[in-house]
């Protein structure tokens, strides 16, 4: 590990209302959950935290519930609870397609879904889900709790709307119409992070989003509203170009980007309905 | 720190945010357990938590409390899935061969070749073509 493990402390809250005191009176603390990201930071010593608080044993931020037509993710639910949960598999099937390529299986038995929604990666592979299942973000705080919509979350790359005193508590997503369909395109299911990644549901209006193709997760509202309006392929296609900003880096080119994000549009709509959802 | 090692109560002293892997290196003297890529890419340095594979090169040791860890050497050397490695070529270089073994003991008895693929897919191996070691984790048709 290349950061100086002397330089580190870590808190230990017995509850989560003692976690939101220890980040309202203890100055910045970075949450620590699976630490699947966090440890890749330190371990290459590029994570400029030094200060940290383990949430890792706060029970009451697990689990999985359904309620009222709404899948309530707990902050602590990792990728192997959503791959097995049967609420899941019942009303979002594409959310397991997601958590079911994260990593390898040592990965998704540790990382959380709310770990992969706060460090915020565009390429994330369960954010376009939760873009297209229009799901709210529930942040508390020692001031209280507020609700933000998923795709108002972001406000650049890996920047955020959350205040440093806020925990992300659990993931609510409400019941989504229509036919759910997922791809990621990596140079291996497993482990590679994706080069593109997008949901979409075909439900009373089409909803799209890709990942890896901008500086966060993107909802194409534009594309939608052309798809909704019975403009062609073609026409979608278009206006998907002008609604995306790949770009190049270790992974891949905005060219074979751009050209992936196309490809995946036109295969998606292209498929018969009931679409799959790519696993058994 | 009181945790589980290899069936056995132990208590170690360490940084609570020390790598799960340094620590059963270092301080435990379990040096089966093998760094590969530090980032949880290869699984080299796969161990089991109560039973769950997890890449020890991302697990702070405070994480582990009151947790039963499982390492290579708390299957003592013959273990049916080691002995199915080293006959049936499963093993080269080795520095796979530790995480590889651990995760194969995740699986349930009577996994297919396609349960073998998934639940060893988060550990690479430069050596073998991953053939052998789906031979060899085949091989053993109940690991315990």
């Amino acid at each position: 590990m290349r950061t100086s493990i002397s330089t580190l402390s870590v808190l230990h809250p017995r509850s989560l209302d003692h976690a939101l005191e220890l980040l309202r009176d203890e100055g910045t603390l970075v949450p620590l959950a699976g630490c699947t990201d966090v440890y890749v930071g330190l371990n290459f010593g590029t994570l400029p935290a030094t200060r940290f608080v383990d949430l890792w044993g706060l029970d009451e931020l697990r689990g999985i519930e359904a309620a009222d037509g709404v899948l309530r993710v707990g902050a602590l639910a990792t990728h192997t609870d959503l791959v097995r949960s049967p609420e899941v598999r019942a009303r979002l099937p594409i959310l397991r397609d997601a958590c079911r390529e994260v990593g390898g299986v040592q990965i998704q038995n540790r990382g959380t879904l709310a770990g992969n929604v706060a460090n915020g990666s565009p390429a994330g592979d369960t954010l376009p889900v939760l873009a297209v299942a229009e799901a709210t973000v529930v942040l508390r705080s020692a001031d209280g709790e507020r609700r933000v919509p998923f795709n108002g979350f972001y406000t650049g790359y890996r920047a955020t709307v959350m205040r440093p005193d806020e925990l992300i508590v659990a993931i609510e997503i409400p019941a989504v119409e229509g036919g759910q369909w997922f791809r990621k395109v990596g140079t291996r299911a497993a482990q590679a992070i994706s080069k593109v990644v997008m949901a979409a549901v075909r439900g009373p209006r089409p909803r799209i989003a890709l990942g890896s193709v901008g500086p966060t997760v993107v909802r194409l509202s534009a594309t939608e509203d052309a798809l909704a309006s019975g403009a062609s392929i073609a026409e979608a296609q278009r206006v998907l170009a002008d609604e995306i900003t790949p770009i190049d880096d270790v992974r891949s080119t905005a060219d074979y980007r751009r050209q992936v994000a196309l490809n995946l549009l036109a295969r998606w709509w292209g498929e018969p309905e009931p679409t799959a959802t790519g696993s058994a | 720190m009181e945790f589980r090692l290899n069936g056995a109560e132990v208590e170690v002293e360490a940084h609570p945010l020390a790598r799960l892997l340094d620590v059963l290196r270092e301080e435990c003297g379990l040096t089966g357990t093998k760094e590969g890529c530090g980032e949880g890419e290869c699984g080299a340095c796969t161990v089991l938590v109560d039973g769950v594979p997890v890449c020890s090169c991302l697990v702070p040791f405070a994480q582990v409390r009151g947790a039963a860890v499982t390492t290579i050497e708390g299957l003592g050397g013959d273990h049916p899935l080691q002995l199915a490695f080293a006959e049936l070529g499963g093993a080269q270089c080795g520095i796979c061969t530790p995480g590889m073994v651990l995760a194969a003991l995740s699986l349930g008895p009577n996994p297919t070749l396609e349960e073998v693929r998934v639940g060893l897919a988060g550990n690479l191996c430069r050596c073998t073509g991953y053939e052998a070691i789906y031979r060899a984790v085949m091989s053993v048709p109940a690991a315990p």
